[in-house]
């Protein structure tokens, strides 16, 4: 008797049931937690009342990012909350045998870009993280998602979660990106054809010839904003990109246990006569650069268009969201993007401080300025790409044009830490969410590529970076 | 856990629709390291004037809605980031029970982790609690877990989907840890099987 067919999500899922009642959430384990200072201290709270250790330590990994600042950290943290949250987070993993990447780790940086710079992310693999943008680690062919601080202690104690088990969802991307079109701008398009709910209920698989053309980092962008569509996690299934990235990584199998590994992780793609239960295709070469003009990343277009107008909307609620957004924006319909002012631009965050982001960033700030009356901030996603990045003169580039060059972060992405807007500022942002406030109270954010960002800084407003390339 | 078993409160509207958890509570509050004071937190930069002065303006400042749990909200409730700081910001105001067209996963399952109750409805149920709350602010809706149902105060009834699973750990307030770690010789098992 055959097997029947299954997709990549299928195969990870059914091999990490470790039980499962009728009409009752499985119980999944998971082979990587990733802890981070914010969503962790009530979990060990809740450890140490309940008398608990953490079943696997050795499955799991604690950074910190959200809270900590990216100026010098030789100089004492100012916030003192934040301190006590880094403190906190030190002292819980030393208590419990975690291992941290903390202050002093030359490998410390956002916990998305870590994971798999050490080679922690592995294919086949069921990774969590108190962080809804763990989707990222999908870009391995793993299922990987964020969960909530009760989960995070779940996980802790018993290395499993309940879970129900999501549907399937297919996004196909065929044929080639024009110039100046990335990653980002096939995710923030995915989101804007789909809706933020879009992929509310269900896993993406991403595939197609321009999903297999992208580069790890490029994966790790698109897989990032999954969340973004309301999908539970978004994977890629894992090729010769995804071992070569991971050959010799420090975590990565090594000798035969890596022959063993590639056996198995070769055999994790879909089936071809698999099915899903939904399932989207998107033409590469119709993409333009996109940015964000609203209040959520489903509110992009290209970065050519004027701003849609609400009256043309017929749902009440869609048309309301939409007025909210362009009031909160301050951008009316009608109105061009290309040339609307900026006060910031944000190159940075888990969607984009990879080290291909900064070069693409550094490659349109070379030899020009960051616009008078501009703030740029440049914030490695890690101490590694921060050291890769200044290796290469990067930092040279970004300094020499006006950019503020940072140490690792999540920084301006979330705004916990101090990098912050303030009221009313607009910036074109590389990270992945234009909430309300999100980037500082009153801070209206437009979503982009690190290119499409680049332009901008240079030229003072959204700009389209295929008239700079 | 708290046991969710029957509600009876006045209704709160709130009908953004994609209400992320940013707006729930804004990220610069989650630098806590416990769960003290979050209710004063939520909502904050709609809650709150530029000076920290209440907005006479938002729902939840207002004095009919003082005391009221239940918070009739738009489409795609709780969409973004995984903070459980959301539903522990809601349940410290008071709220005890979403209801909306569809609520965002990763919210959802905190949700239920807390006692919140997420009721998701057609739009037309929607639109038709709404009426009530709008003609009749004072009016309160009545839930009842075990039915899986709604009781409007004309005395009509809806009904709202919840799995099994979710509906037994609200009803009995169980611990999921618990019953996670009633699986431990299942999960040693397991682990005897992983690949070198």
């Amino acid at each position: 008797m055959t097997n029947p067919p299954q997709t990549l999500f299928e195969k990870i899922w059914e091999r990490h049931i470790v039980a499962q009642q009728p009409n009752s959430p499985a119980v999944l384990y998971i082979d990587l937690h990733l802890v981070h200072e914010v969503t962790s201290p009530q979990a060990f709270t809740g450890l140490r009342q309940r008398g608990l250790r953490v079943r696997r330590p050795d499955k799991t990994v604690a950074t910190m990012d959200h809270s900590i600042p990216t100026t010098p950290l030789s100089v004492p943290i100012a916030d003192a909350q934040a301190a006590a949250q880094l403190q906190m987070l030190a002292d819980n993993t030393k208590e419990f045998g975690i291992a941290l990447y903390g202050m002093d780790s030359p490998m410390r940086g956002i916990v998305h870009v870590i994971g798999p710079e050490l080679g922690l992310t592995q294919p086949g693999m069921t990774i969590v993280c108190g962080d809804s943008h763990t989707s990222t680690h999908g870009a391995f062919g793993a299922l990987a998602f964020g969960i909530g601080t009760s989960e995070v202690e779940h996980v802790l104690a018993s290395q499993c979660l309940l879970q129900t088990r999501p549907k399937t969802f297919a996004v196909r991307v065929e044929g080639r990106l024009g110039a100046g079109v990335s990653a980002k701008d096939i995710i923030l398009a995915l989101i804007a054809r789909i809706g933020i709910g879009g992929g509310g209920g269900h896993v993406f698989e991403y595939s197609g010839s321009a999903i297999r053309s992208l580069t790890m980092e490029e994966r790790m962008t698109i897989c990032n904003m999954s969340i973004e569509g309301g999908a539970r996690a978004g994977m890629i299934a894992p090729d010769d990109v995804t071992f070569e990235y991971l050959a010799g990584r420090q975590h990565a199998p090594q000798g035969a246990a890596w022959e063993r590994a590639l056996q198995r992780w070769r055999a994790l793609p879909s089936d071809a006569a698999a099915q899903f239960d939904k399932s989207i295709t998107i033409a590469a070469d119709e993409l333009e650069p996109m940015v964000t003009y609203g209040t959520n990343p489903g509110m992009g277009v290209p970065v050519t268009s004027r701003i849609p107008d609400p009256a043309q909307i017929s749902n009440a609620a869609a048309r309301a969201s939409m007025e909210q957004a362009l009031e909160y924006m301050g951008l009316q319909p009608g109105q061009a993007l290309l040339g609307q002012p900026i006060d910031v631009v944000f190159v940075g965050s888990c969607t984009n401080g990879r080290i291909s982001d900064l070069r693409l960033a550094a490659q349109v700030m070379r030899g020009r300025r960051v616009a008078g009356g501009v703030r740029m901030l440049v914030v490695p996603g890690s101490q590694e790409v921060k050291r890769q990045a200044e290796q290469e003169g990067l930092d040279r580039i970004f300094r020499e044009s006006g950019a503020e060059w940072r140490e690792a972060g999540c920084s301006m992405c979330i705004a916990m830490n101090g990098d912050q807007l303030r009221p009313g500022q607009r910036a074109v942002s590389t990270s992945n969410r234009n909430f309300e406030g999100r980037q500082g109270k009153g801070g209206r954010t437009f979503l982009a590529s690190p290119l499409t960002a680049a332009a901008s800084a240079v030229s003072g407003h959204i700009a389209d970076v295929r008239t700079l390339l | 856990m708290a046991q969710f078993t029957t509600l009876t409160s006045r209704v709160i509207p709130l009908l953004r629709t994609n209400i992320d958890t940013d707006q729930i509570i804004p990220a610069r509050y989650l630098k806590v390291t416990d769960k003290a004071g979050l209710g004063d937190a939520l909502f904050a930069d709609w809650r709150y004037n530029a000076d920290g002065s209440p907005n006479p303006d938002f729902v939840l400042n207002q004095p009919q809605h003082r005391g009221a749990q239940i918070l009739l909200a738009g489409d795609n409730f709780g969409c973004g980031s995984s903070r459980e700081h959301a539903p522990w910001a809601l349940t410290a105001w008071g709220i005890r029970a979403v209801i909306t067209t569809d609520v965002a996963d990763i919210f959802r399952s905190n949700a239920l982790k807390n006692g919140l109750l997420p009721i998701v409805v057609s739009g037309a149920a929607h639109a038709k609690l709404l009426e009530f709350v709008e003609e009749l602010p004072q009016c309160e809706l009545q839930i009842d877990l075990a039915t899986q149902q709604m009781t409007l105060p004309d005395g009509s009834l809806v009904p709202f989907p919840i799995d099994d699973f979710s509906k037994t750990c609200l009803l009995q307030g169980v611990d999921q840890l618990g019953y996670i770690l009633n699986y431990s010789e299942r999960i040693t098992a397991y682990e005897a099987t992983l690949a070198g």
